[in-house]
């Protein structure tokens, strides 16, 4: 049970669009895919769904290629908003249920549960149109995991939602991780990601530049930061070995550091400057990670 | 198949259902049922008739009963009656509207009529009467030129003119025109049809793609399925529509009790109609529907927006006008040699093949050679339809031109 995507490649014409990207989920996790719009990540998910066809490599799902035979086992959220504008909800709902073949009784009845879940009972026989932003991305949301696909692609599901229903997104999507659902998913918010996955990939110009758990994506980075809170200026500090970055805070300095040593170095240095009010070694974020390889900010 | 059905279902009852189906419906029904009844509501606002008693003022006293001898002749339903009143007592009797028209009737070097009714306008059966006058004033210049009874006949008989038609096919000039009226309107349905159903489909379709929901779609079924799903949706709308206009119209004209034969409906000939022109109407509006639904649906995958799909959809309509207007303008001339050419043309078959079908004797080869050519068609533009519509339904951009169509194969292509 997992998903392979074995050095896929494809090709529109000239333009290379991904390139030889390899992607294993194991059945049951949560996989973050990052990467700069036009990367590639929408290419390879509708590979991953078998709507395009790979120019070299395979895509597999429990050892099968995709077809329309397993859609049953697949859920999908586009990164735009695709619903019918003018069809009510729970019509919607059911109707794309039962094209991945749930029976039409089974999906009435989960599109009440879910919709009382998201707090939205009484959108059932609303027009989507007529739903805000946020509430149209729950409708979004239901569409495509109302069939209980074992394998849920989800690109970009938090934009445009607002923190509480982002909150309220997140843990429908672990819960359905914790029914045995794989996930892969692509976010905005690298904080998402961080907090959501256990592994991710980040894709740039169609490359596979990083991939694997976020631990060991952040150790094998070999950076960490020094975080230091002090009313004296430490600007000193910049020149001291292994010091690869500074920026002044608010409040003191962040440092970036090669190796755990120079955060010592740091420490007793920093003293001499006034008291110290805080002094922690942190781990690289995944957006300092993903600047530090695609080289640009993510966005 | 499963999936096929819930598109098929979902594609049928959301058109049904929505107000301007059901509005468009009741319209030409009801106009079925006014079309109908047309000739009792005009009496209606002509009022009775048998008041209208024509009334002769004729000094010299013998114009009167002569007039009314040639209005006998013309089998005129006219009825003259010679009057005691003076003009003026008349012209207040039009006014009161105890008095339907007059006429004064006067002799001298040569006869003068002046006929006097409420509106200028209003001269119903005129040219009965103007004739009737006219003969009246051949007699009586016959009779002053001292000419016997056969002259006048001789002066009076018509050349004989007949029409008469050498090939095979052609139907007599009566036959001709008895069918005219049944094909013309026949024409006219399908024309409506294939332009109103496709369209429904190009715009469906569009509407998808603009709304991203395609995305979820084809990734539920195969874009081809869902594509024809589509085209078997709309065109089982499109056959039930046709078939509760018929059965209205059948309805209205039963319950109308108006014969089809007489007043408005004269000048459409339904008095002879065959069954098998009915047939044909129904199996060129299929494959008319299917031919132009399978290319709708194609350009409609190419756009991204709403409202480019009506600009894409331009050539395809071009099309379907040239074809009206070769069946329009073939109609009078059903044997000339541009309509037999563009009965053969798959795009214009449905209109111009089923024109000559109904205005002409044909052999039977000749309509099946076109449903063939059709059929042919009809596959490898669905072939085609469907290699494009994988592709198209992928495709955003802002360029929406035919030159997309490469884009699209070349993105719905395996491999």
């Amino acid at each position: 049970m997992a998903l392979y995507v074995e050095q896929a490649t494809k090709k529109f014409g000239d333009f290379t669009a991904v390139d030889n990207v390899s992607l294993r989920v194991e059945r049951g996790q949560m996989h973050g895919f990052l990467g700069a719009n036009g990367a590639g990540k929408t290419t390879t998910f509708r590979m991953i769904l078998g709507l395009l066809d790979p120019t070299h490599g395979e895509v597999s799902w429990n050892g099968k290629p995709i077809t329309y035979g397993t859609s049953p086992e697949i859920g999908y959220l586009p990164e735009e908003r695709g619903l019918y504008p003018k069809m009510k909800v729970e019509d919607q709902l059911i109707y794309l249920a039962e094209l991945r073949r749930m029976p039409r009784k089974e999906a009435k009845r989960e599109v009440a549960n879910w919709l009382e879940r998201f707090e939205v009972p009484h959108y059932a026989l609303k027009k989507v149109e007529e739903l805000s932003k946020g509430n149209q991305q729950k409708i979004q949301l239901i569409a495509s995991l109302l069939h209980k696909p074992s394998l849920l692609i989800l690109d970009e599901p938090f934009s445009g939602l607002d923190p509480v229903n982002v909150e309220m997104l997140k843990s429908a999507i672990l819960d359905f991780q914790k029914q045995g659902a794989t996930i892969v998913f692509s976010s905005h918010r690298m904080d998402h990601v961080e907090e959501l996955c256990d592994d991710i990939s980040i894709l740039d110009k169609g490359k596979m530049i990083l991939s694997g758990s976020i631990r060991d994506v952040k150790r094998s980075f070999g950076k960490q930061n020094v975080r230091i809170k002090t009313e004296g200026d430490l600007s000193a500090l910049m020149d001291v070995k292994g010091v690869e970055k500074y920026k002044k805070t608010r409040d003191g300095a962040l440092f970036q550091i090669a190796d755990e040593k120079t955060a010592q170095t740091l420490l007793t240095e920093s003293m001499k400057f006034g008291t110290l009010r805080h002094f922690a070694i942190e781990e690289p974020s995944l957006e300092e990670i993903f600047i530090a390889k695609v080289g640009k900010v993510y966005a | 198949m499963h999936s096929f059905w819930i598109i098929f279902k979902q594609a049928f009852l959301t058109k049904a259902k929505t107000k301007s189906f059901v509005i468009t419906t009741l319209i030409v029904c009801a106009s079925f049922f006014l079309m109908a009844n047309l000739p009792k509501i005009l009496d209606v606002f002509q009022g009775p008739q048998e008041d209208s008693v024509l009334h002769i003022v004729d000094a010299s006293g013998e114009l009167a009963s002569r007039f009314q001898e040639q209005l006998e002749l013309l089998d005129s339903s006219v009825q003259a009656m010679p009057t005691d009143m003076t003009e003026q007592e008349l012209k207040d009797g039009i006014i009161d509207g105890t008095v339907y028209a007059y006429i004064v009737l006067e002799k001298e070097e040569q006869l003068t009529a002046r006929y006097v009714s409420e509106s200028a306008n209003e001269m119903e059966n005129g040219s009965d009467i103007e004739q009737a006058v006219q003969s009246l004033q051949t007699v009586l210049t016959a009779e002053n030129l001292n000419l016997n009874g056969s002259q006048v006949q001789q002066l009076f008989s018509p050349a004989v003119f007949e029409r008469e038609a050498v090939s095979e096919s052609s139907k007599s000039q009566e036959e001709l025109s008895q069918a005219r009226g049944l094909v013309y309107i026949l024409i006219m349905l399908i024309y409506m049809s294939v332009i109103y159903y496709p369209n429904m489909i190009a715009t469906e379709v569009a509407t998808e793609k603009s709304s991203r929901v395609m995305e979820i779609l084809i990734s539920s079924v195969s874009p081809v399925k869902h594509m024809f799903a589509k085209i078997a949706g709309i065109g089982t709308l499109g056959i039930l529509q046709m078939m509760l206009f018929g059965l209205s119209g059948y309805v209205a004209i039963k319950t109308a009790g108006t014969s089809m034969t007489e007043g408005v409906f004269s000048v459409f000939g339904f008095s002879e109609v065959k069954i098998s022109t009915f047939l044909f109407a129904v199996l060129f509006f299929l494959l008319g529907y299917f031919l132009y639904a399978v290319l709708a649906a194609l350009l409609g995958s190419l756009v991204s927006r709403i409202e480019d799909a009506q600009q894409l959809m331009l050539p395809m309509m071009f099309l379907i006008i040239v074809a009206s207007f070769i069946a329009f303008s073939g109609i009078s001339v059903p044997e000339a040699k541009f309509v037999t050419v563009a009965s053969f043309i798959p795009f214009f078959t449905p209109l111009v093949m089923f024109l000559r079908v109904g205005m002409l004797d044909l052999p039977l080869w000749e309509p099946l050679l076109a449903v063939a050519l059709m059929l042919i068609t009809i596959g490898l533009l669905g072939w085609f339809g469907a290699r494009v519509y994988r592709g198209g339904v992928l495709m955003y951009g802002s360029s929406q031109s035919l030159k997309d169509i490469r884009k699209a194969i070349a993105l719905g292509n395996k491999k």
